[in-house]
């Protein structure tokens, strides 16, 4: 087990390094020049040459990369171009509002996800069934902003119910969360059908049930812990479409967190903030994918890591 | 063996096509797509006006857009332009992106795994790395980044989402030409000569069309979501040229006065998505054996 978490956390690092990379390669060709956006249009060609000096814009890529990295070994992910703050800084005060989506998110997507898979999965084939398939196919294709403004316009315009955007308190958390957690919901609905259909057919099913235990009691302690492996496995997946929906949803809800950072950071070029970001979304990742393998052996004694 | 795979083919091809006319999902899909399609192919003849024409009588007194009904049967936007004739003309766009970018994310994919699997040594290595790599990537997140930084035009926004959709792909490809190459009808060809190209191309490929076109299928219904997201952003398709994302974002602000501006546009989006991925997954069971009869 040592070992085998020493050689999955060197991986981890490697991937990580390579996001590094390929992100700073990406923001080092691209055609925008940061440096006029902070100098601004009536600058002179001096201006712009101290402040790209100044950034240490002026230096070989290689050496660019190199500090970049040496920082980031120390924690430091460089300084924002226009706000004059430490990314890090930037970053660590709002990550609080993004765990909270998050949680909210992820809680949602659960409920409903496994709730409608398991369901559909014991009524298989039936109306309920396939009514529950169909709108898990909707909730997999509606795009993420039209839901935001979807239930918006139904549950804080029209209905009044919750505020039109903000942070802060449980209902201002209630539509950006559920949002997320639509989509996602579509997934693991599908997912978790077609897992309990499978354990449902197997020989220890019959066997539990031939044993005379309940209906109830085989799918809960029988067949629910096998059936929901497949799921756990979707951890990191998961996180990586939720990263990319906290852009939108974060700009729709006007929620503080870091999706409304990149995005603010995406239309300013302001390199460093992007970086950050794009280097959290990758640990959150690659940490995801990590938790998910190191915790399946305990859901499921008969996997063993190696 | 792969004589007579291949002689089952065109067979098995037509079993596929009815076994997927008795799918009740699958045909709706196959009507929205079409209906997209005509749309799209005809939006110049059936569009009743002029997508960019700001209508003299597109706007109420205080110069609000008008509800759907009437002259303007969808209504009109904050311009006065008629909506249903952006829609038609928008179809156009979300048409060729989702063909053009899926069909590159595809032969991305496809090339990557097909390397990976047959060559296993260091370039599939490398090529397996980088793609866990990419997997690290928050896709939505690096496509805004790519298509804010470049002056997105529709090609931009096209290449965009192929560079970051091609992963899916190459991961299942790859799995299966690995499952392949160990199989004995290809340890044959190579014992009778068969070159690297011919293996892959002959009789390799053939074997995965089933998943390139369930893929390919799906796929094009997450292509046609992240351009809808990037123009309703912004930073894809760009205005005047109409696409469903692009009208959303221009018209968002009056969206609780006029919110037929919104949800009409978004309703498309959510369909066409639909109808790619009930298609695809019809697809799938039909195609799929491993799948077959789980449902």
């Amino acid at each position: 087990m040592p070992a085998y978490l020493l050689r999955r956390l060197f991986q981890s690092a490697l991937i990580l390094l390579g996001v590094s990379l390929v992100t700073f390669i990406l923001l080092y060709v691209l055609p925008a020049d940061p440096v006029r956006q902070i100098a601004g249009r009536s600058a002179t060609p001096q201006v712009v040459e101290n402040i790209r000096r100044q950034l240490g814009l002026d230096q070989p890529f290689l050496v660019q990369y190199g500090r970049y990295l040496w920082g980031l070994l120390q924690g430091d992910f460089g300084r924002s171009y226009l706000q004059k703050t430490d990314v890090a800084t930037l970053i660590a005060a709002r990550l609080p509002a993004t765990l909270q989506l998050m949680g909210g998110a992820i809680l949602c997507e659960l409920v409903l996800g496994l709730t409608m898979g398991i369901v559909a999965a014991l009524r298989r084939g039936r109306a309920l069934d396939q009514g529950l398939m169909i709108v898990s196919f909707v909730a997999v294709s509606a795009p993420q902003f039209v839901v935001s403004l979807l239930l918006l316009y139904v549950f804080a315009v029209k209905l009044g119910w919750f505020p039109i955007g903000g942070y802060g308190t449980l209902s201002h958390l209630v539509l950006p969360a559920v949002t997320l957690g639509i989509l996602g919901s579509g997934w693991y609905s599908r997912m978790m059908r077609s897992s309990m259909i499978d354990v449902l057919r197997q020989d220890y099913i019959r066997t539990a049930r031939a044993k005379g235990l309940t209906r109830g009691r085989v799918i809960l302690r029988h067949a629910l812990p096998n059936a929901i492996l497949p799921i756990v496995a979707m951890i990191g997946i998961d996180i990586g479409i939720f990263m990319g929906g906290i852009v939108v949803v974060e700009s729709v809800f006007g929620w503080p967190g870091i999706g409304q950072l990149a995005w603010q950071a995406i239309q300013r070029i302001d390199i460093p903030i992007i970086m950050g970001v794009t280097m959290v979304s990758a640990c959150a990742i690659v940490l995801g994918n990590l938790l998910a393998d190191l915790v399946t052996p305990f859901i499921d004694p008969r996997i063993k890591l190696k | 063996m792969t004589d007579a795979t291949a002689a089952e083919r065109p067979i098995r091809a037509k079993g596929a096509l009815r076994r997927l006319a008795e799918r009740p999902l699958a045909l709706f899909g196959l009507f929205l797509i079409l209906l997209v399609v005509g749309g799209a192919v005809l939006a110049p003849l059936v569009a009743p006006f002029d997508p960019s024409e700001q209508h003299f009588d597109g706007l109420t007194i205080e110069g609000a857009p008008l509800p759907p009904g009437g002259v303007f049967l969808l209504g009109t936007d904050l311009l006065g332009r008629d909506l249903l004739s952006r829609i038609l003309w928008g179809a156009r766009t979300s048409l060729i992106i989702g063909v053009a970018a899926n069909g590159l994310a595809l032969v991305i994919g496809t090339l990557v795994g097909l390397t990976a699997g047959y060559f296993r040594g260091w370039i599939g290595a490398v090529l397996m790395r980088f793609t866990d790599l990419m997997m690290a990537f928050p896709a939505l997140l690096l496509a805004i980044c790519l298509a804010a930084i470049f002056q997105p035009s529709l090609w931009i926004v096209a290449m965009v989402i192929a560079f970051v959709n091609w992963v899916q792909t190459a991961r299942v490809i790859f799995t299966e030409t690995s499952a392949l190459s160990e199989r004995e009808f290809i340890a044959a060809e190579r014992t009778l000569g068969a070159g690297t190209g011919r293996i892959l191309f002959r009789h390799i490929l053939p074997h995965l069309l089933p998943t390139i076109i369930v893929w390919g299928t799906l796929g094009i219904s997450t292509t046609v979501l992240l351009e809808a997201t990037l123009s309703y952003l912004g930073v894809g398709v760009q205005p005047p040229t109409p696409s469903w994302g692009n009208i959303i974002f221009e018209n968002q602000t009056y969206f609780q006065s006029a919110p037929w501006l919104v949800f009409i546009p978004g309703a498309a989006i959510l369909l066409l998505a639909l109808a790619f991925n009930l298609v695809g997954d019809a697809l799938r069971d039909v195609l799929d054996p491993t799948q077959r009869g789980r449902d």
